[in-house]
């Protein structure tokens, strides 16, 4: 057998046990926050096995522990039927399994064999390590169609390319069994095409895949089995070819208890904002927003649903002034927004558009600060905060943090305490009061009770309503379709940078939006 | 200028680009597996001062009953000077194992970390110098076996005879002391160790992609180590070379003089690369030649004072780090711990 052979196929025959992984009762807590609770999981030898689940629900989390990142704390491990610890990464490795991350482990400025041979190597000097690689990589590549230059630099090959050299990396390794954590994210339809063709050889070798995701249209189309995940449990694991996206958005966004909303008819105005052919561009050169056209009326409570990652982010960033467009116009009042990287948030501000933004940590609020000083940034340089010369109006600043965390119920309300010191609803509740309150036109606000507790959630949604009362604009992006459900007035679906569909809420359910969410529209029949 | 002035001129640039030549290379090291060091100063002078002090013990002869202030040491011959650079390596290694601690164990900021080890190395080695030798922070003048001297290289007459090419062997390769030569020596191995061997692979990756190190099930920590302590070896050179091998012949209060620094600049406009970086330090040790050869330089309609002569260095220095000399990329993970995540 030739080292080449060796490398593709040296592994000893599987034991009789087609199952390739089996997971017993795993659960893993990250403070208080429970990630992966009692996960069991058996994954069929030689087959494609899709999980889907939203953000937050514990894929990643799955699969980390999995390949060796994070310790469970409690649960066993089995790879092809004998347990298994995984401490590190060397451990997933020597038991036969490969990921690919999302966001890729390449090393930029080496070539895809250095890249390759990277922690692999047999012996001290590189040039025999290289030439093996050279060797196995002409195999490999033809086999599974992952042609790629070997003497290519990575920094410059395009996504698609930079993935295939981790599914070389991990073949390299000898993986028996590959893990791809939402592989198609960067990818254009063409390269995913590609990249299950990839798939379905890896596969016919006898490969076992895990492919995480939560586009349903892949799961359907490539996978065998798929399980769902769902606030760290695992819902349901169904045949692929005995479920529907239908099934699936059902089981992925859960039937809970709609949440009553107090909310009287809505008394729409004229159109405040106007968007027309908006496109955004991603730094890695992917089109987050493939043109979008939208009017945003005074009155009103605009729902924007979609599965996390379809453009929804891109549209709050964009009209928040934090990206910059690629192309389109956005008209408020008869103004055009600039919408070019000069822009940025407070320009957007004294237009009158306040932004509570998706990510309160990264871009909500700044932890390590008190409460009363996340309470009036962004607007601290107006005058009623800071005197001509440039100090800070420091008492009237407390005295005005005070009343927020008083009229919106912030607890514990001590306007002293850091941000960080609060829980996630009274975080929330914070950057909330300093956004309404400084009484804007539109209102973007994006998750609005993400990581928030119930009790909290119904305040939030009443502030909400009550902002729409007084005739001014929301723009609400939520991945909750109970949220979009009893908050809207009207509601557009997005799906891959584009608007899918537009619905009235009372005439529309979570099946009908789940579908327009997966890319399909149940009045036109499948795509 | 004659041929013999300018040979003279590119002898002392060979003897002032040594130390900075081992320095530059000690933070190549440190750099590019990610880790900014701006302590090579500081370990430069440690292992000055540990280096001249134990080649001065251990050349001085025994004495069964020393007067106050008087040496009584091992009376060793050519290898006190060998003691001397063990010395001076673990000193300067010592100081290695404590950026280290700091910037990868405990994950602090680095350059936080270089700077105190500036000061601390500044501090103790005049605090130790006094309390040992009661010489002002000073070492006793090293003498005989405990200083290198030149080296003739072979056949140096008989080839010098040959025009040009000849004196040039002569006069400016030949008669350098030894650790002269093993810098130069190290640029190719320091070339071959991180561009042909699996070690230097790691290396560079840690300082780029420390995640992708990590999931390939290799340690990053064990990696950086490394880098630091190879980075400790060569900075021990470069001291044991400045108060041992040059005319100094023993140690001064901050003789390193800001060579660190330099050493600094010139890893930047080599790029963190190992034959540029030899370039770049030839280039500023011919300035700093330039600098003390010519003191007052007579222009014609006005003297450039010696003042800015002896300032050449150091303003090619600033040139360099303000950027006006094409663009740098630093090794991308440079500065930055490594926090394993998702």
């Amino acid at each position: 057998m030739t080292v080449v052979e060796d490398n593709l196929k040296g592994r000893p025959e599987a034991a009789p046990d087609a199952t390739a992984i089996e997971l017993t009762g795993i659960s893993k807590s990250f403070g208080p926050v429970q990630a992966n609770k009692d996960i069991s999981m058996k994954v069929q030898r030689g087959t494609i096995h899709g999980i889907v689940g939203e953000n937050g629900a514990g894929k990643s989390t799955l699969m980390s522990i999995l390949y060796g990142f994070y310790k469970a704390d409690k649960g066993e491990i089995r790879i092809g039927g004998t347990p298994t610890q995984i401490n590190n990464s060397d451990d997933a490795i020597r038991a036969g399994i490969g990921m690919v991350h999302q966001h890729f482990m390449l090393v930029q400025p080496f070539t895809v064999l250095e890249n390759v041979v990277l922690g692999a190597e047999d012996g001290a000097m590189l040039k025999p390590s290289l030439a093996k690689a050279r060797t196995l990589l002409t195999e490999l590549a033809r086999e599974y169609e992952l042609e790629v230059d070997p003497d290519a630099v990575v920094g410059d090959l395009a996504v698609g390319f930079q993935q295939r050299v981790e599914i070389l990396k991990a073949l390299y390794r000898k993986a028996d069994i590959l893990i791809l954590d939402e592989p198609t994210g960067v990818l254009t339809p063409a390269e995913a095409d590609h990249l299950f063709r990839i798939l379905e050889g890896l596969k016919r070798e006898g490969k076992t895949i895990i492919l995480i995701t939560h586009k349903l249209r892949e799961i359907m189309a490539i996978t065998d089995t798929v399980s769902v995940m769902r606030q760290g449990e695992m819902t349901a694991t169904v045949k692929t070819a005995d479920t529907s996206p239908t099934e699936l958005a059902e089981l992925m966004v859960g039937r809970k208890v709609l949440l009553r909303i107090e909310k009287s008819p809505p008394n729409i105005g004229e159109t405040l904002m106007e968007i027309r052919g908006l496109r955004v561009r991603d730094p890695d050169g992917v089109e987050r927003l493939k043109g979008i056209d939208l009017d945003l009326k005074a009155g009103e409570i605009l729902g924007v649903a979609g599965v996390a990652g379809n453009g929804q982010s891109a549209l709050l960033e964009v009209l928040g002034g934090i990206t910059a467009a690629s192309g389109g116009t956005v008209t408020m009042n008869g103004r055009a927004l600039d919408l070019s990287a000069q822009a940025d948030a407070g320009e957007r501000r004294d237009h009158g558009i306040a932004h509570v933004p998706e990510d309160r940590h990264r871009l909500g609020l700044i932890m390590p600060y008190s409460a009363w000083e996340n309470a009036c940034f962004g607007y601290h340089d107006r005058a009623e905060y800071s005197s001509p010369k440039g100090f800070l109006r420091r008492t009237f600043m407390r005295d005005d943090a005070r009343e927020k965390i008083e009229k919106y119920d912030v607890r514990p309300a001590n306007c002293d305490l850091k941000a960080s010191n609060f829980s996630g609803g009274n975080q929330q509740k914070i950057v909330i009061a300093r956004e309404i309150e400084s009484n804007p036109d539109i209102l973007l606000i994006g998750q609005p009770t993400r990581g928030v507790d119930i009790g909290a959630i119904e305040f939030i949604h009443n502030q909400i309503v009550a902002l729409r009362d007084k005739g001014k604009a929301v723009l609400l992006v939520s991945v909750e379709l109970e949220e979009i459900l009893a908050l809207s007035d009207r509601i557009v679906v997005m799906f891959d940078g584009a608007i899918s569909g537009e619905r009235l809420p009372q005439d529309t359910d979570e099946n009908e939006l789940g579908l327009l969410m997966a890319g399909i529209d149940p009045k036109e029949g499948p795509q | 200028m004659d041929l013999a002035e300018l040979f003279q001129l590119f002898d002392s640039t060979m003897r002032n680009a040594t130390p900075l030549l081992l320095a530059c290379l000690a933070g190549l090291f440190s750099e590019r597996a990610g880790i900014f060091d701006i302590g090579l100063e500081g370990k430069m002078l440690a292992a000055a001062f540990a280096s001249a002090g134990v080649a001065a013990w251990a050349a001085a002869p025994y004495v069964a009953d020393p007067f106050p202030g008087q040496i009584s040491g091992l009376g060793l011959g050519w290898t006190a000077a060998w003691l001397g650079v063990m010395a001076g390596i673990a000193a300067s290694m010592a100081m290695a194992l404590l950026h280290g601690f700091a910037s990868i164990t405990l994950r602090g900021n680095q350059l936080i970390s270089g700077v105190a080890i500036n000061f601390l190395a500044a501090g103790v080695t005049v605090l130790v110098g006094e309390a040992l030798f009661s010489m002002g922070g000073q070492t006793p003048q090293l003498t005989g076996g405990a200083r290198f001297i030149g080296l003739t290289l072979p056949l140096a007459d008989t080839i010098g005879a040959i025009p040009v090419i000849g004196p040039f062997y002569r006069d400016v390769l030949s008669g350098q002391v030894i650790l002269v030569y093993i810098a130069l020596l190290m640029v190719p191995l320091t070339a071959w160790i991180l561009f042909s061997t699996r070690f230097g692979l790691r290396l560079r990756a840690v300082g780029e992609n420390p995640g992708a190190v990590d999931t390939a099930g290799i340690s990053v920590t064990r990696q950086r180590y490394a880098a630091v302590l190879i980075c400790g070896v060569l900075c021990g050179l470069a001291g044991a070379y400045l108060s041992m091998g040059t005319s100094a012949a023993g140690f001064v209060k901050d003789m390193t003089a800001g060579r660190g620094f330099i050493a600094l600049a010139a890893l930047i406009f080599a790029k963190w690369k190992p034959y540029p970086a030899l370039w770049a330090c030839l280039l500023f040790g011919l300035l700093e030649a330039i600098g003390s050869k010519y003191q007052n330089v007579d222009v014609g309609a006005f003297v450039i004072p010696v003042q800015f002569m002896q300032a050449l260095p150091y303003i090619l220095t600033v040139v360099i780090l303000a950027g006006f000399i094409g663009k740098a990329t630093p090794p991308k993970a440079g500065g930055q711990p490594y926090v394993k995540e998702r």
